[in-house]
């Protein structure tokens, strides 16, 4: 069997998901889409379970803060260890109430990945199992990676950005 | 970082379970690692584990930091085997800005991962044997990772946390002094690896405490986004060196070793092959060296490589691009890269988004350590005490990885 493509996996996605997969592209090779929320999980099974394209190692899962858009994209790196090719999807979802299914029912690798963006960023995984802190202490309080929270404290006079060509 | 620990109501003292704080300062699980455990006598009959105990918070520090001040951070993630996150940072930016590199600079790296990789892969194994209780091993094997620090020392003058290399090449050639270091190692090692072997594979206490320990199926670890040594164990073929070539590993002849039932004897045995794999790599990559040009050892990008210190104090354009870089002027492009190196302990991976501003939008680290160790409260399950310890071992997982 040949190894399936990029350009066969687009094909492929667009008979079955249509206008709900969006914003593809494919910097340095990888093969890049959106999808809406509710169909997060939909998309990901199709993408795991699928005998053509078989993506069944979830490789990371992610996110990444937007404040001008106010918005948080959780990002999933799938991997098809039978093609050898990767791929990222993308969910965009809302700052101030960022919430979407949980991929621990696909795989159960997802669980710490997912805990640990909901630490660092607040995005609430409906349906995981245990959705706890896992680096920072419970009491913290904020979500630190996101971007509204500095590295240091902005008061110190002594390590002003402008100091240093920031 | 939480404790949680399970509460139990059941008031038969029958039935009553010891609570076992196993770490996070215990000796025997080699770095900070809490696990919660529910003992009932020997047998561990659920754990939960805590973790977060040297969380330095890289990802939010890499977003304040140009790209050359991000690699220190990454020699803290596996310290055990620094240079390979190190090269895998750089390839990364590499990738990210199109630089193309000299064959030469790759077989170099390729020699600094492969000694880094033995470096790791003899901590796990003969700490391994030190937790059975064979103790010889562990000091007998143990001195090839200093000989292997000594070589890091001399190629780049620090051995642990080696901040080894640049953005677009290495900072300096190898000396004679470094190549005559690693002949010799490449004479000794085999013998003493070849008596390690003979050492424990064979011998009938450490199959006893080893095999049938902790057995781990292909689909379980796949489903727990597992890499490295320990899917290979599993039976997995999954090596990034293979999958994805870079740094030219596709010029190298090795083979990928794998295992059947992922149990601890048989990811001793996939790592003992792997260092015998890297040996191979080594002596492959001296040899390509002899017919490359001499001397080169970065790619000709002054946008982007670092020039050397005397070159920016007598060198008007030196200075210039010094400047440059040091200041954060590169033009890097906006866009997003994804890039994966074999790590000691499997797929170490950095997601980079570049804003094309001074330093990284977001960058993330995939950490094979902190994604093999969830498996851990789950496996130990209904296992002893002890074989706990050994499959903790055996999962080489290295704190500063773990909690980034």
């Amino acid at each position: 069997m040949a190894k399936a493509t990029n350009t066969e996996l687009v094909e492929l996605l667009g008979d079955k998901f249509g206008e709900q997969l969006f914003d593809v592209s494919e910097p340095y090779g990888l093969l890049t889409f959106s999808a809406v929320k509710d169909k997060v999980i939909e998309v990901l099974s199709f993408l795991k379970e699928n005998g053509r394209i078989n993506f069944n190692f979830l490789t990371d899962i992610t996110a990444v803060h937007y404040p001008e858009k106010e918005q948080i994209a959780v990002v999933y790196h799938l991997h098809s260890m039978v093609s050898g090719i990767r791929v990222r999807l993308k969910v965009f979802l809302n700052e101030k109430d960022p919430r979407i299914a949980t991929a621990t029912v696909l795989w159960n690798g997802a669980n710490w990945m997912e805990r640990e963006t909901y630490d660092f960023f607040g995005v609430k995984f409906e349906g995981h199992p245990d959705l706890r802190r896992i680096l920072n202490m419970d009491d913290l309080g904020v979500h630190p990676m996101l971007r509204q929270y500095p590295l240091e404290d902005p008061n110190r006079v002594d390590k002003k950005d402008e100091y240093f060509g920031r | 970082m939480s404790v949680n620990q399970p509460v139990y109501t059941d008031n038969d003292p029958q039935s009553e379970l010891v609570t076992l704080n196993l770490g996070p300062t215990h000796p025997a699980t080699h770095g900070v690692f809490q696990n919660v455990l529910q003992m009932d006598g020997e047998r561990i009959v659920s754990g939960v584990s805590t973790i977060g105990y040297i969380h330095r918070a890289f990802e939010k520090i890499a977003e304040h930091r140009p790209f050359y001040q991000i690699t220190p951070l990454t020699d803290r993630l596996n310290y055990c085997s620094s240079p390979i996150n190190n090269m895998g940072w750089h390839m990364t930016v590499e990738k990210l800005l199109n630089i193309q590199i000299p064959k030469r600079v790759d077989y170099l790296r390729v020699i600094i991962m492969e000694l880094s990789r033995i470096a790791d892969h003899i901590i796990c194994n003969t700490i391994i044997a030190q937790d059975t209780g064979a103790t010889t091993t562990f000091l007998y094997l143990f001195q090839y990772r200093e000989h292997i620090y000594e070589i890091f020392e001399e190629i780049c003058g620090a051995r642990l946390t080696t901040n080894i290399g640049r953005i677009g090449g290495l900072e300096r050639d190898f000396n004679e002094v470094a190549f005559a270091k690693i002949n010799k190692f490449l004479k000794e090692f085999p013998i003493a690896l070849k008596e390690f072997e003979s050492l424990l594979n064979r011998n009938r206490i450490f199959i006893d405490r080893t095999k049938g320990v902790a057995e781990v199926t292909a689909e379980n670890a796949l489903s727990y986004s597992w890499t490295g040594p320990l899917l290979r164990a599993t039976g997995i073929d999954y090596d990034v060196r293979v999958s994805e070539p870079y740094s030219s590993y596709q010029d190298f002849d090795f083979e990928v070793p794998v295992g059947t039932s992922g149990d601890v004897f048989d990811r001793y045995l996939v790592r003992n092959e792997e260092m015998w794999q890297s040996v191979r790599i080594i002596e492959q990559a001296l040899e390509k060296l002899k017919s490359e040009p001499k001397g080169i050892f970065h790619a000709d990008v002054p946008d982007f490589y670092l020039p050397g210190k005397e070159e920016v104090y007598n060198n008007m354009e030196a200075l210039i691009y010094h400047f440059k870089i040091v200041m954060g002027e590169i033009d890097a492009p906006k866009a997003e890269v994804y890039h994966a190196v074999e790590g000691g302990n499997g797929e170490l991976g950095f997601y980079l988004i570049n804003d094309g501003g001074r330093s990284p939008y977001r960058l993330h680290f995939r950490r094979p350590s902190f994604i093999n160790y969830q498996m851990y409260a789950k496996m130990s399950e209904g296992m002893l005490l002890s074989d706990a310890i050994i499959n903790m071992s055996s999962l080489n997982i290295i704190a500063g990885e773990l909690d980034a």
